[in-house]
């Protein structure tokens, strides 16, 4: 792993192209992700942020008619080369989604589903404990602590919306991608994830996609400023905030498009 | 056609008033509707009465002159009848000079009719379309009055629909009820001998006796005949349906899928008379030349031909309902389960399909139903002695069988065996009845989980 200043490089992309069928949707993307950062990526909607996050572990694989072209480094793995293991990568790189996703079944099998598969816990007395670790780390825990059996979709959005981190923190993963996981939340629910996330950033790497430059100010150490498939500019939060190189960024910073 | 011109009318005149800068309350076209529903409304109610009363008033016109006359009701009728017959060219008996100018009569009556009806029509037409066409100015209503039109139209032809199945569901319970009164519930619900055949031989001006038909409807053989049947029918098409829906909805290509929906769409258009044919002349025979060559005694028509290709007839339908149910479980499932690391065949059993299940469970209660409720392929294939066996390999029957049997040939109303048809239609009715509900139900709920 590089160096750079203090922190390590956890993620580093090299002129990623991305292809919807014949429409290009990112251009020769170049940008290193800090390890235990929070890294939040914003721009206008349609501006190709959620299909860089999808890149990273993947998900671009589900839609047929999406090409990923260039590098992605992770732990000095290319993972877009053909002999990368896509489970694997996934149990490395969680992700939780726009709108609240759980599994219709109970909150117990929700988190348990990822250690399932990847075979990570001998007994049910262990499962008890990923489960346990999990729900308290997405501090889910009290609220839902009696009510492990019942289903995952009869929480509040906010909650649900934890339960589904809680669930990406189940495998230990090493990054974890959110895509304006906010969005759908009301501002307590809102202000209670994002509290999550420094939290997590101790343990996790964090990517975040938000539309919210205010919370991308609030969360994140590292910004990166996306316009029409393209990364204009990226830096650290404070940097892009107050002083940016670009007058785009400046623009979209200061409300004037967008 | 006069309609359209009075729709065209209204409009103009509607345009013409929006022209000359009057705000109207209605769009024009509603000034076109309400003409044309006034033209065409009282013209068709007086052509309906003329129609329903021209018959009557000739009869009454013609035989009039002949009422003095002593003759008979009888005789006044034929005499009628003989001019009608007569007058349209296909009378064969010997022409009397009565009938002769009767019949001259009766043609001159009817061409009268004809063009006093066609002129009163088309003045009522007319003078309808002038009230109307006077009403309309820029600020009479004529929203609501066509929009009430439209809503009465559609009511009636819903109560119409109703009202026809109520109609049909009471002739059911009646003649049921009547059966009943003769054959006793317990006898029928829990005898085990169903030989209808035997209320043949009744003749007709012997008293009816109900000991007598004791031993001759009982509906068990025929009940579980339906119901093993299938239960073989299902045995064949859930996994293969369910299959070939899961393939269709996650793993088909869109090309793939382009093709195989449509194709398996006209598999469920094929009459179930050609599965029926098939089923009694190419699978039965076949499996009883199978079953000989084993060993095995296999009757041609046997319960596991008439299933199993039941059962084929089935699949399209079960495969199309659960792929709607798989494809409508939401993407962003998938892509959870997906970003988890699961693989597709993962994904498929521990989330999609539970997902889906509730959906799934409804289309196979649909096909269920579907079979209990299959006519032509057990009647061609399954024989029609009602055996009380469960060897697929021999020969059962089942309540649509039976009702067939029953009913094909001479039946006399109000006899035992005719009202026993309505009595098996009526716990078919039943029993499809309550799993359409529970069926409809659950499929509701699990629609109502993803709104
Ligand atoms: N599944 C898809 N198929 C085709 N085009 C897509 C698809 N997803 C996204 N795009 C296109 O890619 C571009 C970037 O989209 P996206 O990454 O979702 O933007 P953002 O998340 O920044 O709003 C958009 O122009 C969008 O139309
Ligand atoms: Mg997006």
């Amino acid at each position: 792993m590089r160096k750079n200043g203090v922190n390590m490089i956890k993620i580093s992309a090299k002129n990623v192209d991305v292809f919807y069928g014949k429409k290009q949707a990112l251009f020769n993307i170049n940008l290193d992700i800090e390890e235990n950062q929070v890294t939040a990526l914003i721009g206008p909607s349609g501006c190709g942020k959620s299909t860089f996050l999808r890149c990273l572990n993947r998900m671009n694989d589900v839609i047929d008619i999406c090409k990923v072209q260039g590098e992605i480094v992770i732990n000095d793995f290319n993972i877009n080369d053909k002999g990368c293991d896509v489970v694997r990568l996934r149990e490395k790189i969680g992700m939780v989604f726009q709108k609240p996703n759980p599994f219709p079944k109970t909150l117990y099998e929700n988190i348990s589903y990822g250690p399932t598969i990847h075979g990570m816990a001998q007994s049910k007395q262990e499962m008890d404990e990923i489960v346990e670790t999990s729900l308290k780390k997405a501090a889910l825990w009290e609220e839902v602590k009696d009510r492990l059996h019942e289903p995952g979709t009869g929480l509040s959005g906010g909650q649900q919306q934890r339960l589904c981190i809680a669930r990406a923190i189940s495998v230990q993963p090493e990054v974890i991608l959110m895509d304006e996981p906010c969005s759908a939340l009301d501002p307590i629910a809102t202000a209670q994830i994002e509290e999550l996330i420094d939290e997590l950033k101790k343990e996790h790497t964090i990517i975040i996609v938000t539309h919210s430059m205010a919370q991308a100010a609030r969360v994140s150490q590292r910004t990166g400023f996306f316009h029409l498939g393209e990364l204009i500019e990226h830096g650290s939060t404070d940097k892009i905030f107050k002083n940016p190189d670009n007058t785009k960024t400046q623009d979209y910073i200061t409300g004037r498009f967008g | 056609m006069l309609g359209f011109t009075s729709y065209y009318f209204g409009r103009k005149k509607a345009y013409t008033i929006q022209s000359t800068n009057k705000r109207l309350t209605a769009l024009p076209q509603f000034y076109g509707y309400y003409l044309a529903i006034w033209c065409a409304i009282p013209a068709f109610i007086i052509y309906s009465l003329w129609a329903i009363f021209e018959p009557t008033i000739v009869k009454l016109l013609i035989l009039s002159d002949y009422a003095n006359q002593g003759y008979l009701d009888d005789e006044l009728n034929l005499i009628y009848e003989k001019t009608k017959a007569l007058s349209r060219g296909q009378f064969t008996g010997e022409v009397t000079s009565l009938i002769q100018t009767s019949s001259e009569k009766y043609l001159n009556l009817r061409s009268i009719a004809q063009s006093s009806k066609v002129v009163i029509v088309l003045c009522i037409i007319i003078a309808s379309v002038a009230y109307a066409y006077k009403r309309i100015s820029s600020n009479n209503r004529t929203r609501e009055p066509v929009e009430k039109f439209f809503n009465a139209v559609l009511f009636t032809a819903s109560l119409a629909a109703i009202l026809t199945t109520v109609g049909i569901v009471f002739s059911l319970i009646f003649q049921t009820i009547d059966f009943f009164k003769v054959i006793p519930l317990f006898d029928f619900v829990f005898g085990t001998h169903w030989y209808p055949a035997k209320a043949f031989v009744r003749d007709s001006s012997e008293a009816l006796d109900p000991t007598m038909y004791s031993d001759t409807f009982g509906a068990v053989p025929i009940f579980a005949g339906t119901f093993f049947i299938a239960f073989i029918a299902m045995c064949v098409a859930i996994p293969i349906g369910l299959m070939s829906g899961i393939y269709l909805a996650e793993y088909a290509s869109y090309k793939v899928r382009q093709y195989a929906k449509p194709l398996i769409e006209i598999l469920a258009g094929i009459p179930t008379v050609v599965y029926g044919f098939f089923a009694a002349l190419t699978v039965g025979p076949f499996l009883k030349d199978i079953g000989t060559a084993m060993g095995l005694e296999v009757s041609a028509e046997s319960a596991l031909a008439a299933g199993g290709v039941m059962g084929i007839m089935i699949i399209p339908f079960i495969s199309s309902l659960s792929d709607d149910v798989i494809t409508s479980v939401p993407q962003s499932l998938r892509d959870g389960s997906y970003a988890m690391g699961a693989t597709k065949s993962e994904t498929i059993k521990k989330v999609i399909f539970p997902a889906a299940l509730p959906g799934i469970v409804g289309s196979i209660l649909l096909g269920v139903s579907r079979a209990i409720g299959e006519t032509m392929i057990v009647v061609m294939a399954s024989g029609l002695a009602a055996n009380l066996t469960l060897n697929p390999l021999e020969s059962t029957s089942t309540i649509t069988a039976q009702i067939v049997v029953i009913l094909i040939g001479d039946q006399a109303f109000g006899d035992p065996k005719t009202q026993a048809a309505f009595a098996l239609g009526m716990s078919l009715f039943i029993v499809t009845l309550c799993l359409n509900i529970v069926a409809l139900r659950v499929v509701k709920k699990y629609r109502e989980k993803y709104e």
